[in-house]
């Protein structure tokens, strides 16, 4: 430590410093959160959460991360393994398309399906004739969630798998093994902690996506409110304590995936190092 | 069984990898393919494995075209240079990997299993890493279980790149006579590539000797040692000087200096290249019968089998040169010292043009 050139003063300021920020804008609105949600104690909580609107916003953030997560974990899990291990014609494309989830706007995302499936959309019309329902239902939800959380996995594992190479993949297939059997018993264990990494992050962002979903969702209470867009309508009618208490689900799941997050990070370090 | 290429091409994208390369590979040789960076001999070994496809030619597996045969058909046993070994399996289960992953029924049982790997773990001196992962090992030991692991299989050819490439040189040297003394037992067709002459020399029954995707010379290490086919096999095949000269009569005329050059002979006078090994020059402390290049002892390195020199001719040009202990001792050599150099032999000339 001693061997450091800065001062123990501007050690200590811009340690300081740091800690203010943190707790200004990190650890301040957290509890925030959790004291408006039990400032009326644990019953008002508790019924806040035993709502029938609020057991159905949950309920349908639970079938959504249920849906979006897996079809990500398989799409990201082929992209990469596309990207990092082929080389072809399109790859910088495709790369790029990964990307552009997280460099569209959330609200742009949820208008792209209104248009194609909205009742003025491209696909509108024929939806209608068969009684098929998008945007305003379920479908619209997870199909905008799907798209926000598109680069999740894939990003993840693009790195892991690129620097890991080709090798061991093609040991295994010089030593018999189909490409199927080198699939899983290579190339899936050595990225697993990718894998798992990547799906928390989505399951993040899917349970806690709002401007797209907003759009596509069509707020119809008890039917197509997620946990998100339901705390805004509680908070705009001024329920703030029941709006807090589903908001503290929200943040506990954020606590969650974070210390998640942290232990499997500290996991792919020691898988590294070795 | 016999390796056979014919009339390989390979690119990669504007980049010739491979040109025109035929070569047969006999049943049970050991044979080194070695050039530089770049030469294709790795492209050559990957193409011949299945990992990579040529453009046109073929490749022949005991006089089969093997263009229809993926990898796992093939029978190879491939060892990489940085191992490949499945990082997050213990040792006994790389080595099992290729056994247990035969179809159901090929499959040996768990017990046989077991036993094949121990056999192969004594074979190698290496049973008590059994437990290990490959991160747990030195460089040395992760060869030699990459080496077990394709061997576990019973390959019909066994590639390797760049086998000993990333070990350091004394388990270099250790385990270069391990692959022939087990080549000597085994009798496996195999291929290796290399990059370093000194293995290739010492390891193979016959050496290819690779340069921008062609093939320059295929012999036996004496054979390209001894007679270059050209000027790039003669270099690369250790170290080497030169001269511009004008060839004539059993002499070389060097600027102002005639050599006497034993067993020339030329009809005409001719401009030449003149390629001298460092132990093709005889070193005096006075001119001698016949004339000789003058030049100033300017280093000096007596620690090795052989002395090594470089000198500094009167025109300042370098040449490197290596004597035995008891020629430095007799000439009682020291930095700066004036000496004469004449040609014991010469390894090649290479005829530029007709002198007029």
């Amino acid at each position: 430590m001693n061997s450091r050139t800065e001062p123990q003063l501007v050690r200590y300021l811009l340690i300081g410093i740091a800690l203010v920020f943190f707790g200004l804008f990190i650890v301040l609105p957290l509890s925030c959160v959790f004291f408006h949600a039990f400032s009326k104690g644990w019953l008002v909580y508790i019924k806040a959460l035993q709502n029938p609107d609020a057991v159905s916003a949950m309920r349908l953030t639970i079938i959504t991360a249920l849906v979006a997560v897996p079809l990500n974990l398989v799409f990201g899990v082929a992209a990469s393994w596309a990207i990092a291990k082929f080389d072809f014609k399109g790859r910088d494309l495709l790369l790029s398309l990964i990307d552009l989830p997280l460099s569209v706007s959330p609200v742009i995302a949820g208008l792209i399906f209104i248009l194609i499936f909205g009742a003025q959309g491209f696909l509108g019309p024929w939806l209608i004739a068969h009684n098929v329902r998008i945007v305003f239902a379920l479908p619209g939800i997870i199909l905008a969630t799907i798209f926000v959380t598109f680069p999740m996995v894939a990003r993840e594992l693009i790195p892991i798998m690129k620097s890991q190479g080709n090798e061991e993949e093609e040991a295994a297939l010089t030593l018999g093994a189909s490409g199927w059997k080198t699939f899983w018993m290579i190339s899936v264990p050595n990225i697993r902690w990718g894998i798992l990494y990547g799906i928390i992050l989505c399951n993040a962002r899917a349970m806690g996506e709002f401007g797209a979903v907003s759009v596509v969702s069509g707020h119809i209470r008890g039917l197509t409110n997620t946990l998100p867009l339901h705390i805004e309508i509680l908070y705009n009618e001024y329920q703030s304590t029941a709006a807090f208490a589903a908001a503290s689900i929200l943040a506990l799941l954020a606590i969650v995936t974070l210390i998640a997050k942290t232990v499997i990070e500290a996991l792919i370090r020691r898988g590294r190092a070795s | 069984m016999s390796i056979e290429v014919r009339n390989i091409h390979k690119k990669f994208g504007a980049f010739k990898a491979l040109d025109n390369v035929s070569l047969k590979v006999e049943h049970g040789e050991l044979l080194a393919l070695l050039g530089p960076s770049g030469s294709g001999k790795t492209s050559l070994l990957r193409i011949v494995a299945g990992l990579d496809f040529h453009d046109s030619g073929q490749v022949l597996f005991s006089g089969q075209d093997a263009r229809e045969q993926k990898v796992k058909d093939r029978g190879v046993g491939f060892v990489f240079q940085h191992y490949a070994l499945f990082r997050h399996m213990t040792v006994f289960d790389n080595i099992a990997f290729g056994l247990r992953v035969q179809p159901p029924h090929l499959r040996p049982s768990e017990q046989a299993v077991r036993a094949k790997v121990m056999e192969l773990l004594k074979l190698i001196q290496l049973e008590w890493v059994v437990d290990r992962f490959p991160w747990q090992l030195s460089g040395g030991q992760r060869q030699r279980i990459a080496l077990a692991r394709a061997l576990a299989v019973k390959p019909r050819v066994l590639l390797l790149d760049e086998p000993f490439g990333s070990l350091d040189a004394q388990v270099r040297k250790e385990l270069r006579m391990w692959l022939r003394r087990f080549h000597d037992e085994a009798h496996i067709t195999t291929l290796f590539v290399t990059h370093d002459q000194e293995e290739a020399l010492e390891v193979a029954d016959r050496i290819v000797v690779m340069n921008q995707g062609r093939i320059e010379q295929v012999g036996t290490p004496e054979d390209v040692y001894h007679n270059p086919a050209n000027a790039f096999v003669l270099n690369f095949l250790g170290n080497v000087n030169f001269f511009h000269c004008r060839l004539a009569e059993g002499k070389a005329i060097i600027g102002e200096t005639e050599l006497e050059v034993p067993g020339l002979s030329v009809d005409q006078p001719k401009i030449a290249k003149l390629y001298v090994r460092p132990n093709q020059f005889k070193l005096s402390r006075g001119p001698g019968k016949g004339s000789s290049l003058k030049a100033i002892v300017e280093y000096l390195n007596p620690a090795g089998t052989l002395v090594k020199a470089t000198l500094k001719t009167e025109t300042g040009e370098r040449i490197h040169v290596e004597i035995t202990q008891e020629e430095y001792r007799q000439l009682k050599l020291v930095k700066l010292m004036p000496v004469f150099v004449s040609l014991k032999d010469v390894s090649y000339s290479e005829y530029v043009q007709t002198a007029g």
